[in-house]
């Protein structure tokens, strides 16, 4: 029935089968959106090839990024064993590309976290408390927005030990006011709604209605705002690294853009490969929240 | 009505930033080590006078209330502290660099508000058209590139390839003697690729907000009457849609200032411009603390202001608000 000529023959389009709807979870529901989404897909893909090669990589490729292996500023493809070149001191590009994105993503991933559980619990407590609480709770919001976030994050790494953990915890304690406000706005949303009182009149406590009741229903908008968090993350972590203010014991796509950027013009490659797989791997991560965005849309979903 | 929405706006503003003297002062306290060492920056130059000198300054003898009492003081006469770095005091040195950045700072909003408006609102005519797509690739790439490396490839494309632009600084030497036009039109050749740098991230995201925001008033009744009253298509987006699609953009450029500021202090470091960024890194590779904790107060405090316009901007956008107090 495909050929045009026959369906024109016969008198136009078939009738159409009687559509059936089959119930189905939210979650696969938004799964099944989102793999329909070309672009969500391919960002998926990308941050999947991108955690790969960081994460096994190294091990295959071998060599530590911080070795000394050849003449300095060797041009990519100039020498088949190193294809992206080497940089001011002679490191192999390729060893930094590899090993560099491990503790990017890492950090990127930790301070999410970070700011997921204290932004979650904060707007949470807000929003459903209300009264004097919200209004402290929002002002103490308003004042860690005051701060400039790279600013204070600079700060506290350097006053206390840049280690992974104080990057990822400084980047958490400046970015959860964002995710504060929107949780608060989804439970004042929220806890107007029926199955909310008729939780409470079943005898459910505030502790199970705010975590049990409320927060799953909240939770697509902030599984969106997680995932773009960790976008801001590692670009945060990247300038940090870029600043000289990482650990200088890991090697990191922002640090060996930090450190060769006083010969960007003898050698563009050892900062603009770097620079591209940051920039790679937020677009992946931004496009995921994008596709995830829009399958959690029932707007969005085609009846 | 107003007058007093003023007055309490800019007293909720010095609340906050005493919250931020309060951080500050909490800090040099929470920091591994004896505050007057920390104070004089670890740097191992500080000799006894001195750091008996700064315990007096500081009163580090004394109860910790009576020091944050003593901190707060001094910080309302505007006494910053003593950079142990450059022997100067610290406002003094702020006063220095906060003109650059202000100026790259309100630079990059005003094209990035300008540019992202003006895409946004073309964009929202044809939501399915070639530039409105091409407006959520920019938006999506604009966010997605990190600022800094945004900065050192235009270094490099302008200072080799097409080397039209300075790379380098706020001034040229060459022109110290020369007139005051002449220095401004330098200034603002210097200023051309950092401020863009700075823009391109924000421009990419008023496109994106002003393009969804003119989408949802595009629709609404009051447009479909302008245009029947015979309303020329420009009168209509730019009179009557943009002033009533203005809220979020206004909200959004108030939340941003802060993040500018954050951003204006890579592309300072990239472009060697002689801000408050540029000041407070150099500050913190040498660990002089009273420094950092003074830009850090002082870039707080232009966020506060920021805050303070952008509220009152949105009475201005929004007649409905004049009312409330």
């Amino acid at each position: 029935m495909k050929d045009p000529t026959i369906r024109a023959a016969i008198g136009g389009e078939p009738p159409a089968k009687p559509q059936f709807y089959v119930a189905q979870s939210p979650g696969r529901e938004a799964w099944r959106m989102f793999v329909r989404n070309r672009t969500a897909v391919f960002g998926l893909v990308l941050l999947v090839i991108i955690l790969a090669l960081t994460l096994y990589g190294s091990l295959i490729y071998g060599g530590d990024a911080f070795d000394i292996v050849w003449a300095p500023h060797e041009r990519p493809l100039a020498t088949p064993e190193f294809p992206m070149g080497t940089d001011y001191l002679g490191r192999d590009i390729v060893a930094g590309m590899l090993k560099g994105g491990g503790p990017t993503m890492a950090v990127g991933a930790a301070a999410a976290l970070i700011t997921m559980v204290i932004g979650i619990t904060l707007g949470a407590l807000s929003g459903y408390y209300g009264g004097w609480v919200d209004n402290l709770l929002m002002r103490f919001t308003e004042f860690f927005q005051v701060l400039p976030a790279l600013l204070f994050a600079m700060v506290l790494v350097t006053l206390f030990s840049p280690s992974l953990w104080t990057i990822a915890f400084a980047i958490g304690v400046v970015s959860w006011p964002q995710t504060a406000r929107l949780t608060r706005a989804e439970f004042l949303k929220i806890k107007e709604l029926e199955y909310v009182t008729a939780a409470r009149a079943i005898g459910a406590k505030n502790k199970r209605i705010i975590w049990k009741v409320i927060l799953p229903n909240a939770a697509p908008p902030l599984i969106v705002s997680a995932t773009l968090t960790i976008g801001v993350a590692i670009l945060f972590e990247a300038g940090l690294s870029f600043l000289g203010l990482g650990d200088p014991n890991v090697m990191s796509w922002g640090l060996m853009i930090g450190a060769n950027r006083d010969y960007i013009l003898d050698a563009w490659w050892p900062v603009t490969f770097p620079g591209l797989a940051i920039f790679l791997t937020v677009l992946a991560v931004s496009l995921i929240g994008d596709g995830l965005n829009d399958a959690f849309n029932p707007k969005l979903r085609e009846r | 009505m107003t007058f007093s929405f003023i007055l309490r706006r800019i007293g909720y503003g010095l609340l906050l930033m005493l919250g931020v003297v309060v951080l500050n002062f909490l800090l040099i306290r929470l920091a591994p080590g004896d505050p007057a060492v920390v104070i004089a920056g670890e740097m191992g130059g500080a000799t006894q006078e001195m750091l008996d000198q700064i315990r007096a300054d500081y009163g580090l003898d004394k109860p910790v209330l009576v020091q944050l009492g003593i901190y707060i003081t001094n910080i309302a006469q505007f006494d910053l502290g003593e950079s142990f770095f450059f022997n100067q005091p610290v406002a003094k040195l702020i006063g220095q660099r906060i003109g650059p950045t202000i100026l790259l700072v309100i630079t990059a909003q005003i094209l990035s508000i300008l540019i992202g408006v003006f895409l946004g609102v073309i964009a929202a005519r044809k939501p399915n058209g070639v530039l409105s797509g091409f407006v959520s690739i920019f938006a999506t790439i604009g966010y997605a590139v990190p600022v800094f490396w945004t900065g050192i490839m235009l270094v490099i494309l302008f200072a080799s390839v097409l080397p039209i632009f300075p790379v380098e600084g706020m001034q040229s030497v060459r022109l110290r003697d020369a007139g005051p036009l002449t220095k401004t039109l330098d200034v603002l050749h210097h200023l051309v690729l950092p401020a863009f740098t700075l823009a391109i991230i924000y421009l990419a995201q008023y496109a994106r907000l002003s393009r969804a925001s003119m989408m949802d008033v595009l629709g609404s009744d009051y447009i479909r009457t302008a245009r029947a009253k015979g309303a020329s298509e420009k009168s209509v987006l730019f009179k009557h849609a943009l002033r009533n699609a203005a809220l979020p953009i206004l909200t959004v450029a108030g939340l941003q200032f802060g993040n500018l500021i954050s951003g204006a202090l890579l592309v300072e470091t990239v472009f060697n411009w002689p801000g408050m960024g540029r000041l407070a890194f150099d500050s913190i590779l040498r660990r002089d603390y009273p420094t950092v904790l003074g830009v850090l107060f002082f870039a707080a405090s232009m966020v506060v202001v920021a805050n303070i316009l952008t509220d009152l901007s949105y009475r201005w956008a929004d007649p409905r608000l004049r009312g409330r107090s």
